[in-house]
């Protein structure tokens, strides 16, 4: 059992990975009032740029990794000239977003089909990843599953210690307020979807440079929607996302070792359980609505015109 | 100052006037990238916009297209006037066409004539079991229906992974994922000697001409209308929120369900991994680009239909993959709803 359970939880890390960045990014964006349903088009986006980037440059994910992050965020930007400048419907302009991600990556990933990238080595932390059990687990991780606990500590102090954070929750509580004030509502929301974006293309170029790391048409495999959910689940708090983005984690990386545990089920149940579990999760947070407004940022999904 | 200001009252000139502006601002960007890939915009135009309407048999692989789309947007544009958005109509399509399919392949070798039939009420029930899943979901316990629909639809291709590569596998298709190509009595007829246009074209027929009356005529629509329009107003005139949600989401599921029936006893001929295009999805910006009009979405219909006809002639006569599709889906859709601002607001006629 336990010699199972290591590379489980292990995996578990690397597989949180994209729902840690995109849940994190869409959890700013909402925290301001907006909500960008496009995040599984700009993780696409990110996922084919980075990996673009890498293979072109040969330099693998240092590379490709920062391109995603830039065409996330530009693409976002697309989101924000109609959902933003023009107030357009945000739910449906993040819909339009995910169309047009899944068919430019897919066109754009067409040359890539047949490439393949190196990927990242682990870093072996000494002396820590000698801790038996533990240090397998925890210590000897790719770079950007230590940069995924970085942007965590720094988002969540951001939110809840520094000034920013408590405009941006301001703007997302009240927009009149915050212009009345005189604060640019509509520049810091394309600021905070600008970031969402750049961080659903980290989430997309660590699928396509480090963790598969091939390009694969719709590769994000509804990983961006499991992110908007999670972001529910998790009350618009990052310590909950994270945790809900671990749970997830763990689901996905369980079909890959379900044989070795003794499972025998078909493939493509164990591949439905993510969306499944995604699915339960709303449930249970849903059912009780004074939760779920306790914490819903008050102008979330509502245009604002100055 | 914001460059926009609400009207007084909504343009109804503008709710119709948007679809066009947001089509003719599709087309010019896309010869914009068009020029960008270094083609030529007016060859490419012609190729992805008339060519495929230069032929009879043109037309006709732009009705079977149409079809569906049409079909599937219908239902969707109840929900979406009631304010539910059921996003996952590519999953009660594939439902649906697993159930229809269900019954064609327990059937093979027979020819009795009611085995059509029987797999559009499978395909129907199918797919409004799978609509009525997020339906319980949210009025039992209040979960977006946005997320669970679109989830459901994952599974549902999962489920239809299984189907075609485990019980439902054609044991002498080389080890495709497939089923067996189904025998004539499991197919709908051919209405018109050399295309592939069949008798189903008539459930879409029926289906706008039973929705357009229905919208027109009944007091359930206007029930319906009302709780998108004004929930309080719909609540205090007792109208059940609970029905609409059942209702809407059943019913886009069936049309749904029967459109993948359409797909497998038409023009593809059996289960696989490709039963449908995205017709789901598309089907969504059908909706929206038909006004929510029983009429409006036949034309919307056969619009989306021309772009994955001129994706595939793309692909052929340029060498642009078949993904530009998706990509004048998503442009479509960004105008529009960029377009359908001016519905409610104006450019503000001075600066202050």
């Amino acid at each position: 059992m336990i010699e199972h359970l290591i590379p489980i939880l292990a995996g578990t890390f690397g597989a949180a990975v994209p729902l840690i960045f995109a849940g994190l990014g869409e959890l700013v964006t909402e925290r301001t009032g907006v909500i960008n349903l496009g995040v599984e088009g700009m993780m696409l986006i990110g996922a084919i740029a980075g990996f673009a980037a890498a293979a072109e440059t040969g330099s693998g994910a240092a590379v490709g990794i920062p391109a995603g992050a830039l065409a996330g965020a530009g693409i976002a930007l697309v989101f924000g000239f109609f959902a933003l400048s023009l107030a357009a419907n945000q739910a449906a302009c993040g819909l339009a977003l995910t169309i047009f991600g899944i068919g430019l990556s897919a066109f754009i990933g067409q040359h890539y089909i047949s490439y393949s990238l190196p990927g990242l080595k682990p870093i072996i932390i000494p002396l820590l990843s000698d801790i038996p059990v533990l240090g397998p687990i925890v210590f000897k991780q790719d770079a950007v599953v230590y940069l995924s606990l970085l942007a965590f500590a720094a988002i969540a102090w951001t939110l809840a210690k520094t000034r920013l954070g408590l405009l941006l929750k301001a703007i997302g509580e009240s927009p009149e307020a915050a212009h009345a004030i005189g604060y640019p509502v509509i520049s810091i929301r394309f600021g905070a979807v600008a970031f969402g974006g750049a961080m659903a293309g980290i989430a997309g170029a660590y699928l396509s440079t480090v963790y598969t790391p091939l390009w694969v048409q719709n590769m994000s495999a509804g990983r961006g929607w499991i992110a908007v959910a999670l972001v529910v689940f998790a009350s618009w708090k990052p310590a909950r996302l994270m945790l809900g983005a671990y749970l997830f984690g763990a689901v996905t990386i369980l079909q890959f070792h379900a044989q070795g545990l003794g499972i025998i089920v078909p493939v493509q149940f164990l591949a439905s359980l993510p969306y499944v579990a995604t699915i339960i999760v709303l449930v249970i947070i849903s059912r009780d609505r004074r939760v779920l407004q306790n914490n819903l940022p008050a102008s979330l999904g509502k245009p604002f015109l100055p | 100052m914001h460059l926009l200001e609400p009207r007084p009252y909504p343009s109804r000139v503008m709710r119709w006037t948007a679809p066009l502006i947001a089509v003719a601002a599709t087309l010019i960007v896309g010869s914009m990238l068009f020029l960008a890939l270094g083609k030529d915009p007016l060859e490419s135009f012609h190729v992805f916009f008339v060519q495929p309407l230069e032929s009879s048999y043109g037309w006709s692989e732009l009705l079977i297209k149409a079809c569906p789309l049409i079909l599937i947007a219908q239902g969707l544009a109840l929900g979406f006037k009631a304010r539910i958005y059921n996003i996952g109509a590519e999953g009660q399509l594939i439902v649906g066409a697993l159930a229809g399919g269900g019954v064609a392949i327990a059937m093979e070798g027979s020819d009795a004539s009611w085995i059509v039939p029987a797999m559009v009420v499978a395909g129907a029930i199918g797919g409004a079991l799978w609509g009525a899943i997020p339906a319980l979901l949210k009025t039992r316990f209040n979960a977006e229906e946005t997320l669970t629909t679109l989830m459901l639809s994952y599974v549902a291709n999962h489920l239809l992974s299984y189907m075609v590569n485990g019980p439902w596998r054609d044991p002498e298709g080389m080890n495709f994922p497939q089923s067996i190509m189904f025998s004539d009595s499991a197919l709908f007829r051919i209405l018109l000697e050399g295309s592939r246009v069949n008798t189903s074209v008539f459930i879409t027929l029926f289906a706008i001409v039973a929705f357009w009356i229905f919208n027109a005529r009944s007091f359930l629509h206007f029930q319906i209308e009302v709780g998108g329009h004004a929930p309080a107003a719909s609540l205090y005139a007792g109208f059940s929120s609970k029905r609409a949600v059942w209702l809407t989401l059943v019913l886009s599921g069936m049309t749904a369900g029967i459109a993948g029936v359409g797909e497998i006893a038409g023009p593809v001929g059996q289960l696989n991994l490709n039963i449908s295009p995205g017709y789901g999805f598309a089907a969504i910006i059908v909706a929206y680009l038909g006004r929510l009009h029983a009429l409006g979405i036949v034309l919307a219909g056969f619009l989306m239909a021309l772009i994955y006809l001129g994706g595939e002639a793309a692909q052929v006569a340029l060498q642009l993959p078949a993904a530009i599709t998706g990509i004048f889906q998503g442009m479509l859709l960004f105008f529009l709803l960029g377009s359908d601002v001016f519905i409610d607001n104006r450019l503000r006629r001075r600066l202050a």
